[in-house]
């Protein structure tokens, strides 16, 4: 593995591989000497095109303690903003010798574009509504701690599946894995021929959460609520959002999931986000940093100080 | 309480019937019907038709009640009343007051006072589009379940093409009903007459009657395109059937509406600048209103209403151009309707199919049909008793009617609502 630009190319042995790798580092973010080592003398550089705390933190954190050299830059003030193209700007900075890249960009497709340019190892941290792969693989490996297997379950996706990239790769990853998944939200939520997608499709939130084994809830983009796909936020919660009567239609055991930062009583009430019970969102963030980890490691061990395949 | 409407000649829409026979009505709804010869039940009270007609209550789609904002045009108490000497049992009301129905809130209050004020039934449609303004979608689910009917900005098209597919796709999931106005706004903007010599001859601003083929083809894209519920209102032109044909041929859910001052009347009535002529769409030429009266009688328009906007003198006593458009239409929208009967061209049942049966289809109603089970929404009337309308006498607060001094035939006797009298006419 070169790259990690999505799920979409990762095999049901590979998801498996980085998960079993993800749990070792779960093991040791535990302990108090968190530094396991591994990437001594690599340079990694964080770009995020679009701003994101929480996923910068969780790289930069993970590439700190495997001991790489971790340069986080803000394109919002780069060149970019002067006219520079994306090609350009990865010329340049290939030019430095990095070893690992991790690219946040608004735009899908953008950032294997700019892996094609480059000869160090890229990791997809988010592009446009394309793919967010550490997501899905930190989603899963919340999964199977908490169910114990991650095939043979029942997943309700939930909310602004069309706009999210999260979801995307999460219904990559849970189909590889050979599970049942519900896509739940407004038809205007909805990507077009979503039917061809080999899942189940539901408006009605009491009807997809029946039975499942995970509820995964999804961000209500805010800034796109003026564009007219959904009438108002009392709305949205009143038939989308996550509370304790629609949440007694999944199982009694039904873990619930959000990729953050949340709109509390927008898409779930606060409740439930704190219910320690039926809530693994903390965890998710957790189990990120190993994932993030874990994804680090194997792209810098499967890649030569060149950027070459050994 | 049992009741017996006995001696009456029976309409029947939902059959394409009439005939002479009996009805018996028990807790509010229709019990039995009784072909002529049968054996008729004991009943508490006896209802004696005389042979007159015995049809399903009138559910008029788009009437305009000026609560909130509009008092001084029209009340629920007086629009309802107008609307039980109409032989309408159900007003399905427009949102367009002032503010507009947009919120549940709003909604609730409306709802609230019809049941206080107005004999007859009333369901309140909410708009579309909040503010009407035709850039955010209403809370069509909070809306819908506080009792919206229908989501419509009335006469204001929505001119955003994204907006509007948005939300078609949006109240497919609500199963709501979306009702247009196939108008180009902006060919239409500020015109009172369809384009041609005779308006040319008036010197007033005037729309080409295409530009509702135009928003009609367009609206229709966005039905094919979403598979959503939708209605079109107040259709008046022949340009625009072919299309509405061939969209209902394709199987899109789509159904049509008329008014019925388009049915009976044509662009030549407004020769004096009669400002109680201005309507929209303004009247069409007589070819377009024949063509609309056919169009009725093959089933291709489903309902036909009032379109009841009252307008105060205030508004009216102004230039043709510069005074308000609609006319008052809840009590004359049988006798003008009849006039397609009189004329040979639509049956007495054609025209309940639009008046009553087609309307509680598309509302999803329970009325609108002369058949057990039932509610008791019912009128009795004399389809040949002919008067001269005196505006001066309608119930409604605002005298806007086009039908003034016009020698009518047609008579409303009494009306029921739920098996309750909410109108009778003594003999004469």
């Amino acid at each position: 593995m070169r790259h990690l630009l999505g799920i979409e190319g990762l095999s049901q042995g590979q998801i498996t591989d980085i998960l079993d790798l993800s749990e070792r580092y779960v093991s040791r973010n535990r302990q108090n000497d968190k530094h396991a080592g591994g990437l001594e003398g690599k340079t990694m550089v964080n770009m995020f095109f679009e701003n994101s705390t929480r996923t910068q933190a969780s790289f930069e954190i993970a590439g700190k303690r495997l001991g790489a050299d971790v340069l986080n830059m803000s394109m919002a003030t780069s060149s970019v903003k002067k006219g520079e193209t994306l090609i350009d700007t990865a010329l340049t900075l290939n030019a430095m010798h990095p070893d690992l890249l991790v690219v946040r960009h608004q735009n899908s497709g953008a950032v294997a574009l700019l892996a094609e340019k480059v000869n160090c190892a890229v990791i997809n941290a988010g592009d446009g509504r394309h793919e967010h792969p550490t997501q899905a693989l930190l989603d899963a490996l919340t999964i199977r701690r908490r169910k114990g297997r991650l095939h043979r379950l029942t997943v309700a996706i939930c909310g602004d599946i069309a706009h999210s990239r999260v979801a995307r790769s999460n219904l990559f990853l849970l189909g590889k894995m050979e599970n049942r998944v519900r896509l739940v939200g407004p038809r205007t939520l909805m990507p077009t021929g979503v039917d061809k997608f080999g899942v189940e499709v539901f408006e009605d939130m009491r009807e997809g959460l029946a039975g499942a084994d995970v509820v995964m809830m999804l961000r209500l983009q805010k800034e796109r609520m003026d564009g007219g796909f959904i009438p108002s936020e009392r709305e949205y919660f009143h038939r989308w959002g996550l509370d304790a009567e629609k949440l007694s239609f999944a199982r009694d055991d039904a873990i619930v999931m959000h990729p953050g930062p949340m709109n509390r009583g927008v898409e779930i009430d606060g409740e439930i986000a704190d219910d320690i019970n039926r809530s693994v969102i903390q965890e998710q963030v957790e189990m990120g940093v190993a994932v993030r980890m874990a994804v680090l490691d194997l792209l810098s061990r499967h890649n030569g100080p060149t950027g070459i395949d050994v | 309480m049992k009741t017996l409407f006995a001696n009456a000649r029976l309409i029947d829409p939902e059959a394409g019937t009439e005939g002479r026979g009996a009805l018996l009505v028990e807790e509010g709804g229709i019990a039995a019907v009784f072909p002529e010869g049968a054996g008729l039940p004991a009943a508490d009270e006896t209802v004696e038709c005389g042979g007159r007609c015995l049809a399903p209550g009138i559910i008029d789609i788009g009437v305009k009640i000026g609560e909130p904002g509009e008092r001084h045009k029209e009340s629920f108490r007086t629009g309802g009343l107008a609307a039980a000497a109409g032989g309408v049992t159900t007003m399905v009301t427009r949102p367009d007051t002032l503010p507009p129905i947009d919120d549940p809130e709003t909604l609730e209050f409306v709802s609230r006072r019809a049941r206080e004020a107005s004999p007859v039934r009333v369901l309140p449609m909410a708009s579309l589009t909040k503010g009407r303004e035709g850039r955010e979608m209403v809370e069509m689910g909070l809306l819908g379940d506080a009792g919206a009917v229908a989501f419509t900005d009335g006469v204001r098209p929505v001119h955003n093409t994204r907006l509007l597919q948005r939300a078609l796709t949006y109240a497919l999931g609500l199963d709501a009903l979306v009702i247009f106005h196939p108008q180009e706004p902006v060919l239409s903007a500020g015109s009172a007459a369809t384009a041609g010599a005779f308006a040319s001859l008036l010197g007033l601003p005037a729309v080409p009657a295409m530009a509702e083929k135009m928003q009609l083809a367009r609206d229709l894209a966005l039905v094919e395109l979403t598979g959503g519920r939708a209605h079109a209102d107040q259709i008046s032109t022949a340009a625009a059937l072919p299309l509405l044909a061939a969209a209902k041929a394709q199987g899109l859910r789509v159904t049509a509406g008329a008014n019925v001052h388009h049915l009976t009347l044509n662009e030549y009535d407004i020769a004096d600048y009669r400002t109680f002529f201005r309507i929209t769409p303004p009247l069409r030429p007589e070819t377009d209103r024949v063509a609309l009266v056919q169009a009725v009688a093959d089933g291709l328009i489903d309902v036909i209403g009032s379109f009841h906007t009252p307008q105060d003198e205030e508004s009216k006593r102004l230039p043709f151009e510069e005074a308000a458009p609609g006319a008052v239409g809840l009590e004359t929208l049988l006798p003008a309707a009849l006039q397609m009967v009189h004329s040979g061209m639509v049956s007495l049942p054609r025209l309940f199919a639009c008046l009553s049966t087609n309307p509680a289809r598309l509302l999803g109603l329970d009325g609108g049909r002369l058949s057990a089970g039932a509610p008791a929404d019912l009128v009795l009337f004399d389809p040949d008793a002919p008067f001269v309308l005196d505006r001066y006498t309608l119930r409604s607060k605002s005298k806007n009617t086009p039908f003034d001094q016009r020698r009518m035939q047609g008579r409303v006797f009494g009306t029921w609502v739920g098996g309750r009298r909410v109108f009778t006419r003594e003999q004469g």
